[in-house]
């Protein structure tokens, strides 16, 4: 029982963080319908600019914050710079310009910053706390709070004010939403750079447990997608659903069966989920976007 | 000359022109010696190769501003792989067809090195590889020498240190990636010397950043005494940290592919008490002042840690040992042909590198034993020497 | 003149073959034979992808995992089955072929974004196997592959796989140029437009994006397998993510369903680290950022553009 809950939580731990990057994806799709490759490495600069900050001198906080804006900058430099211009373009050139996007932002991180692991401080101390003979780090749950509000806070941007009411029509409908009055263009950009915030949130919570690296994004990117494709494209609450369980399948993968092909579960619940429910298990959009 | 020959050498320099935007070295003005080098400084191993390939630059300034080797300066031409074997290969191609280099330093991973390798052979020009499997110089071929110690030593350095406090039952976690795959089955091979049993034996991806569920089997299987984790990388600074978490407190050990500041930095409070198999490097102000290897470790250190304001690891001294081995070789022989500087690698004796002292032979191209390795452990955030005997 | 000649069918074949013969006559040292025999392998695998994506439209993010199928082929056949390495080529071709024939037809059926991630995922599960199965395939380190002989010679040394090399790129540029003149092709670029036309003419368009499913895997197997044969040593990275973003970002940067283009496109990525030798550490980025400064301003590639100017001046 102990060990169910051991690998259960760590799971979810992990699985939290997948559900933000395809939060991320979510955000980014619906608005533009860009499949954003570039996604984890939002993470990335999340985790490494605040460890550079801190070594600079400044404290958590401060730095964490700063390291949020530096991947907004991104987000919305990554929209105007490389998507704006090839708007119309198809979704292989698209998914290209991001994947093009990703590799030079890694190649860039490695030279601003470094080729080594880092590692920010936990938030509140790492002495475990035992549930059911389970040991789970506080950070964890740094990490599942800090998914579940951003989640909610999301959800009431979108519902509840007028700003996020405007990004979902023009999701819904682009050439209605500009019609009525609303700027197309600045809710795009609001899209790319809120995702980039969230990725960078995440990527800020998760450090002081996984390590960060330059080049971590690509699998949270592949992860994070992964669940994104789980839960159905486009839908927020598959985001969150989808990643909980791909970080949960993963660590029973890990625990019961054998740790050499758990990267391999994100992929193959990809491709079972293409082949059995193409639409996921939220998604209501229809699968074929020609 | 004739005139097909001035324009080959007129193409040549055109293509070469058109091709390579290199800046090498600054020219100086006596024909220089050519030495070549291919590290990963940039891809998924660049934490290794990035140190080797500055360590390497370093030194070359350092023995071309001391007069260089044989009063010629050298020349390093130093390229990147970014951790492809494929590419490792067309550069060791361009090193020996196109630069014309009279040996090689290099080869961070074990893949790129056994790419390599038939390169080298056929060109039959020296080449000491900075990969730690023993492959690599068993069997031995006549060209490739390397400074890593391999992984089975490391291994029986630990088991050593494990048989001389009694323990005899231990678990084992090891890395998927090519070090820590390689490392289990040299471990797996000698455990049964020294009378211990692995009786719980788990793996990690090298990307994986949860390893409590292994550990866990580990932890609930009786009469586990002890703990080792071959590996490199973030894996082992995660594993010591999910071991803390999940309150064990048998020992464990780390292999030397930990040995860096950054792990102990990466683990956190979590590395009090590891023990690993090192080289001298890490505890270069701690030595005696009779230790042989004290001065070459301190200067080193010193040197690169000026240099690029980061600490030291045994990666970059691979690299030492790389280079200063080849040095010494070519002023040995007296000569940069290619085929004496072999030969005096081979009869390297008692070179006191920052790794270990080097003694090679026609059947040992390594030459280094379970002495180069001190036994540490992690003590307040810094190494101290350790060890049962 | 010239455009009677750019126009002609056998243009295309004629300017590689030219380009064959004249470069071992200009390279001042056998590394640029090494060099170019690379081109002409990743052209291979890109031929492949010029069918798939440049004729037929549907895209393939995980092609380096046919390469890498074929590519230990020539490694475990010899290892495991004591076959002769190019025996066991043509068994990895056959494989690759087979794969993706069973994986192709579920695969296929999916457009656009999921088509890509499903490619995708293919591919990451290949380089995940090869990776993991240290056991059979030495893993992460790779595995050694034996020398190839043919009539009793062995191919080694870089002049000698210049030759084979180009000769095969040669034979799969002529394959692909007829198959892009055949019904078949013009059958595959009706379904590039519009499936549903395509389907209305008559044209069974299930079965024909299969066809060039696996035809785009024999290439990238072939590819893979003189890979390996020339190097003496596969190592699962052949069959990565990265790789597999390199040959679509080849074909693209070329110029998508040029023939011609392919070969620039490899020879653009394989040469493009070596001329940035010095500035190593900058060369990810340089990637990056050319990917994406093609994608957003010159989607057609280079091939396709050069020649519209062309034309268009002698017009």
């Amino acid at each position: 029982m102990s060990e169910f809950l051991q690998l259960l939580l760590s799971g979810l731990t992990v699985g939290a963080v997948y559900a933000l990057v395809a939060l991320g994806f979510t955000l980014i799709y619906n608005a533009s319908d860009v499949i954003n490759f570039a996604q984890g490495d939002f993470v990335m600069i999340g985790g490494m600019a605040t460890v550079f900050l801190m070594a600079a001198g400044l404290p958590l906080p401060l730095a964490a914050l700063l390291a949020v804006l530096a991947a907004v900058v991104v987000g919305l430099l990554l929209h105007r710079l490389a998507i704006e211009p090839a708007r119309g373009a198809s979704p292989v050139t698209l998914i290209m310009i991001t994947i093009g996007a990703s590799i030079f932002i890694r190649g860039v991180a490695q030279i601003v910053f470094d080729k080594q692991f880092h590692t920010l401080p936990a938030f509140s101390g790492s002495d475990p706390i035992n549930i059911g003979g389970a040991a789970i780090l506080p950070q964890s749950l740094w990490v599942l709070a800090g998914a579940f509000l951003l989640f909610a806070g999301l959800y009431f941007f979108l519902s509840r004010t007028l700003t996020g009411k405007a990004l979902v029509a023009t999701a819904a409908n682009r050439l209605a939403a500009r019609l009525v009055g609303i700027n197309v263009t600045v809710m795009l950009a609001m899209a790319f750079g809120l995702s980039a915030a969230m990725g960078a949130l995440a990527g800020i919570l998760v450090a002081p447990i996984t390590l960060t690296r330059y080049d971590i994004g690509t699998l949270f990117a592949l992860k994070g997608f992964a669940a994104a494709m789980v839960g159905g494209m486009g839908s927020p609450q598959g985001a969150l659903v989808g990643g909980l369980l791909i970080g949960i399948l993963e660590s029973f993968g890990a625990g019961y069966i054998s740790s050499a092909y758990k990267d391999a579960v994100a992929f193959l619940a990809i491709l079972l989920v293409l082949f059995v429910m193409p639409r996921g298990l939220f998604g209501s959009r229809s699968v074929e976007r020609v | 000359m004739s005139r097909t020959a001035t324009r080959r050498r007129v193409l040549h320099a055109a293509a070469l022109a058109a091709l390579s935007l290199t800046v090498f070295s600054p020219a100086i003005a006596a024909d220089p010696i050519k030495i070549g080098s291919v590290v990963s400084a940039t891809g998924s191993t660049a934490f290794l190769g990035d140190p080797e390939a500055k360590t390497l630059k370093l030194m070359a300034d350092q023995i071309n501003a001391k007069g260089g080797v044989l009063g010629r300066p050298i020349e390093l031409i130093l390229y990147d792989d970014s951790g492809d074997a494929n590419k490792a290969r067309t550069f060791a191609t361009r090193l020996v067809e196109d630069d014309e280099v009279v040996a090689v330093v290099g080869g961070t991973s074990t893949g790129a090195t056994m790419a390599m390798i038939p390169v080298f052979e056929d060109a039959e020009i020296p080449f000491v590889s900075l990969a730690g499997a023993i492959e690599i110089v068993d069997p031995v071929r006549p060209y490739v020498f390397k400074t890593p110690h391999t992984d089975k030593t490391a291994c029986q350095k630990i088991f050593e240190d494990m048989k001389g406090r009694g323990i005899a039952k231990i678990g084992m976690i090891s890395g998927t990636d090519g070090f820590g795959k390689s490392m289990r089955k040299q471990c797996l091979g000698v455990v049964g010397d020294y009378g211990i049993e692995v009786i719980a034996d788990e793996s990690y991806g090298p990307t994986d950043a949860d390893m409590t569920p292994q550990l866990n089997k580990i932890k609930n299987t009786d009469g586990i005494q002890a703990v080792i984790n071959p590996g490199f990388g973030q894996g082992p600074a995660i594993v010591t940290r999910n071991y803390a978490q999940l309150g064990m407190t048998t020992p464990l050990y780390q292999s030397h592919g930990v040995a860096s500041k950054s792990f102990v930095e990466l683990a956190g409070p979590a590395a009090e008490g590891v023990r690993l198999p090192a080289p001298a490097l890490l505890i270069a102000d701690k030595l005696s002042d009779d230790d042989r290897q004290k001065a070459v470790v301190t200067e080193y250190k010193k040197a690169y840690e000026a240099a690029t304001g980061e600490p030291v690891s045994t990666f970059g001294g691979y690299a030492y040992d790389g280079l200063g081995l080849l040095v010494a070789a070519i002023e040995k022989a007296g000569s940069d042909d290619s085929s004496d500087i072999r030969d005096a690698l081979e009869g390297t004796k008692a070179h006191v590198g920052v790794t270990g002292i080097y003694t090679m032979s026609e059947e040992d191209h390594l030459g280094l034993g379970t002495e180069s390795f001190r036994l540490l452990r992690i003590e307040k955030g810094d190494w101290v020497a350790d060890g049962a005997d | 003149m010239i455009d009677r000649i750019l126009n002609s069918r056998l243009a295309p074949l004629l300017v590689l073959a030219f380009l064959v013969a004249v470069i071992p006559l200009v390279a001042p040292s056998n590394f640029y034979l090494r060099v170019a025999a690379l081109v002409w392998v990743f052209s291979i695998a890109a031929f492949g992808l010029t069918i798939l994506m440049g004729y037929a439209g549907q895209v393939s993010l995980g092609h380096a995992g046919f390469l890498g199928i074929g590519a230990y082929s020539v490694a475990l056949g010899p290892e495991y089955l004591g076959l002769d390495p190019l025996v066991s080529l043509c068994l990895g071709v056959f494989v690759s072929a087979a794969i993706a024939w069973v994986v192709g037809r579920p695969i296929l059926k999916l457009r656009g974004y999921y088509l890509a991630i499903a490619t995708l995922g293919f591919g990451m599960i290949v380089s995940l196997v090869l990776n993991g199965e240290s056991a059979i395939t030495g893993g992460p380190d790779g595995m050694q592959v034996p020398r190839a002989t043919l009539f009793g010679l062995k191919l080694s040394g870089s002049a000698t796989w210049y030759w084979v090399t180009a000769g095969v790129m040669l034979v799969g540029a002529a394959l692909a140029l007829n198959i892009g003149n055949s019904p078949t092709g013009r059958a595959l670029r009706a379904l590039h437009d519009s499936e549903v036309a395509a389907a209305g003419t008559g044209i069974d368009v299930a079965a024909r994006k299969l066809n060039a499913f696996v035809l785009a895997a024999i290439y990238a197997a072939v590819a893979g397998g003189l890979l390996a044969l020339m190097n003496g040593l596969i190592t699962p990275d052949a069959a990565g993510f990265m790789n597999s973003i390199e040959l679509v970002a080849m074909v693209i940067i070329g110029g998508l369903g040029s023939v011609v283009g392919a070969v620039v496109g490899a020879a653009f990525l394989v040469v493009l680290p070596q001329a940035l030798t010095s500035l190593h550490d900058y060369e990810q980025a340089v990637l990056g950022l050319l990917i994406m400064v093609f994608m957003i301003f010159l989607p057609a590639g280079i091939v396709p553009t050069l020649r519209r100017k062309m034309t268009e001046r002698a017009a």
